[in-house]
């Protein structure tokens, strides 16, 4: 006798009186959840299959559909919730280590919802962004630089190069391969009308995207698939990955099954072999070796581009902020430990590193406190999810923010955190032929320029009705946030007052 | 075109280096630069003295030829062209190679060859006449490593040969597999060498003036991973 140990978490829901039997949910599972019963004339649905990515629900012509979790319950234990138990009996059964995608789902405190927006009256009055000139543009890269002028007295130009942002919103690094060309093809578009950049990941660059190049910010890990003269001459910019929010202190593992011709040729790999990014740098083992890698990388392209260098928000963030500011990157990327991913380790998913905003906040300062804040820009990401979550955390001291998930989902992602499966019915993250055309790569443009749009007009509201016209007079200034349900030491962590205190 | 390297930096050097018409750039007196021949495309450089680390980084096309020691990371990420170098070499050198070839004709330090791959018709080659350190082909997913071992075959490579290793092979000139092989990487016993091998061992005589037979008769192990997929069954989805 077989017992299930795992029984299915969703129940798909079927309106018998509103299915025609029409079998386009069939048609759109990859699952396979969906399937026509002849016997019954009906379709019938497998629970255990479901994923609860909600395409069929979606495409369901006569809205027949829906998703449940299902009410069938273990005995209910405060302790032990029904992840922890059905993890164990997927261990019992594999031995494997369990493998996860997007972001941590679960419920820790996070702060950017226990911040609070000041607003002007009376005495400053706000703006009226609709009216007057709001400047949400805004340059990335090292200003720390001494004033030289010619022989003639005029300045020279000594400004090392930049990268110049109409809206202080950028879509972080997804590789090809992790995601598919369309999702590429969407964000790069995307990026070059918005005038803002989007992140390769370490999966190279496909040479369909060349022309992008200008938008595009180019990666470099520790696998350093598809690097090469051409790639880095691409760029606008270059990102060193040493730590991702999701999976800080372990590398990447992109497995054979999801590399087809066409993600190999762009990874510049062999076809049919795991692509695996290496924990750490080989290379890097000190600031002075990152410094290597970092002066490497502008030597090959002529000091023409500005190095990012991206680490995970984890507990000494402080003190590698601090070695990344004096390594001649121009900007540093701090990723949170809510940040998406494609594939990681559920253990490290859920349990290594802090929320972004502790970084941020901390970070921010004791660069300040150095006196080399402005060598460096600092980009987070790692779970924005909104306008008022960009604005808090350029008050909190970031020059910009990078965005992942809220990208995909404008895409179409439904959060079922399926992606390591390869299976996608929106076609995001997966290789599928049939799946990957499901994304169209010029609505999906359309809609990633409408949630940019959105925010850039919601940042300026925000930023006119705090009396502030411009991005870069936010930046820093912790004035114009308040706390609220905080401890002291989280509110001191953060450099904010609590709400209802005056100025 | 001559260049003497005294008192500039290396960012002066590549600059020079890159300005010169000559295909062929003789670089004299070099104490530390780092990045010398970053992205080379098409010239023959050569370079008296010790350069500082990551010599010929990103190489896509040049020949680099050193009369003297190489630091760490040498050829880091090189994309085509030739290093080669009289002397020894440090750490990390050939690090993600995925073309070209590296001759070293002395040892090399740890992580020599680390995460070399190959691509379509790119099969990337590190030949070393000397020792290896540990951890040679950690990662290793294409692309060959021929390590030679100087006068003592028992001891060609040091601990952690092939971690990870799951493309590409490593040829050993020595009697029996290093201590300390990961369980997934094969060793061979190989009494004739295939013609590849050989021919890479008979540019490495050349180039470093060596009879071209002194290695013939020796013993080879030619390693490679049984998998593509090492890590496949470490997972389950959750």
């Amino acid at each position: 006798m077989k017992v299930r140990y795992i029984l299915p978490s969703f129940e798909v829901l079927r309106n018998e009186s509103k299915c025609t039997a029409c079998r386009l949910c069939e048609r759109q599972c990859a699952n396979g959840v969906h399937s026509f019963d002849p016997k019954r004339g009906a379709m019938v649905a497998d629970d255990a299959k479901c994923v609860n990515c909600h395409r069929c629900v979606c495409v369901c012509p006569t809205g027949a559909l829906k998703i449940a979790a299902s009410n069938d319950a273990y005995r209910a234990n405060a302790n032990w919730s029904r992840d922890a138990v059905d993890e164990i009996y997927r261990q019992a059964q594999s031995g494997g280590v369990l493998l996860s995608s997007m972001g941590n789902p679960n419920t820790y405190p996070e702060f950017w919802n226990r911040l609070l927006i000041n607003a002007s009256q009376v005495t400053n009055p706000s703006i009226d962004p609709l009216r007057e000139p709001m400047e949400t543009r805004l340059r990335l890269g090292c200003r720390n630089v001494t004033i030289e002028r010619d022989r003639n007295g005029r300045l020279k130009d000594t400004l090392p190069p930049q990268l110049e942002l109409d809206v202080p919103v950028m879509f972080s690094a997804m590789s090809y391969g992790s995601v598919s060309y369309n999702v590429h093809a969407a964000l790069a578009k995307a990026a070059e009308r918005l005038g803002i950049f989007y992140n390769t990941g370490e999966g190279g660059l496909h040479r369909d995207f060349y022309k992008y190049g200008k938008n595009t910010i180019v990666q470099v890990a520790s696998g350093r698939f598809g690097v090469f003269r051409d790639y880095l001459d691409a760029a606008a910019a270059i990102e060193i990955k040493m730590g991702q929010g999701a999976k800080p202190g372990i590398g990447g593992h992109l497995p054979a099954a999801k590399i087809t011709a066409d993600v190999a040729e762009t990874r510049m790999i062999p076809e049919g072999s795991d692509a695996i990014s290496p924990a750490p740098h080989h290379d890097i083992y000190s600031i002075e070796d990152l410094r290597q890698l970092v002066m490497s990388l502008k030597e090959a392209t002529g000091y023409r581009k500005p190095v990012i260098v991206k680490v995970a928000a984890v507990h000494n963030i402080e003190a590698i902020a601090s070695g990344v500011a004096r390594s001649g990157a121009d900007v540093i990327a701090i990723d949170g430990f809510r940040g998406g991913t494609g594939a990681a380790p559920t253990r490290i998913r859920d349990n290594v590193g802090i929320p972004v905003e502790l970084a941020l906040a901390r970070v921010d300062e004791r660069l300040r406190e150095e006196g080399i804040r402005d060598n460096v820009s600092i980009v987070v990401g790692g779970s924005i999810r909104s306008s008022a979550d960009v604005l808090k955390a350029v008050a909190l001291g970031a020059d910009a923010c990078y965005i992942g998930t809220a990208a995909l989902i404008a895409l179409g992602c439904h959060l079922c955190r399926s992606c390591h499966t390869g299976i996608c019915n929106w076609g995001i993250a997966t290789q599928r032929p049939d799946l990957v055309k499901r994304l169209d790569p010029d609505e999906g443009a359309e809609r990633l320029v409408n949630l940019i749009t959105a925010w850039k007009h919601e940042l300026e509201e925000m930023m006119g009705g705090m009396g502030i016209n411009s991005i870069e007079a936010l930046r820093g200034n912790r004035l114009m946030l308040r706390g609220i349900g905080m401890t002291d030491s989280e509110l001191g962590l953060l450099g904010v007052k609590p709400a209802g205190e005056s100025m | 075109m001559k260049i003497d390297a005294r008192g500039q930096t290396a960012k002066r050097l590549n600059a020079a280096i890159a300005a010169s018409h000559d295909k062929v750039v003789e670089v004299e007196g070099v104490v530390g630069q780092r990045y010398l021949g970053t992205a080379l495309v098409d010239k023959i450089l050569k370079i008296d003295g010790i350069p500082g680390n990551a010599l010929g980084a990103y190489l896509d096309g040049a020949e680099i030829e050193l009369f003297g020691n190489a630091q760490e990371a040498t050829g880091d990420t090189m994309n085509a062209g030739e290093i080669v170098i009289h002397g020894n070499a440090g750490d990390a050198t050939g690090y993600a190679m995925r073309g070209g070839k590296i001759f070293v004709e002395g040892d090399v330090g740890y992580r020599c060859g680390i995460h070399m791959k190959a691509y379509r018709d790119a099969h990337p080659a590190i030949v070393i006449g000397g020792r290896a350190g540990s951890f040679l082909g950690e990662y290793q997913a294409g692309g060959t490593i021929v390590v030679l071992g100087g006068e003592d075959e028992s001891r060609t490579v040091g601990y952690f040969c092939g971690t990870g290793m799951h493309g590409g092979e490593i040829w050993l000139r020595a009697a029996q597999p290093p201590s300390t092989l990961p369980p997934q990487v094969r060793a061979d016993k190989v009494d004739t060498l295939p013609e590849h091998i050989e021919e890479l061992i008979e540019q490495w005589c050349e180039k470093f003036e060596k009879e071209p037979n002194i290695y013939t008769g020796s013993k080879f192990l030619r390693l490679t991973p049984d998998t593509a997929n090492p890590y496949k069954r470490l997972y389950t989805a959750n």
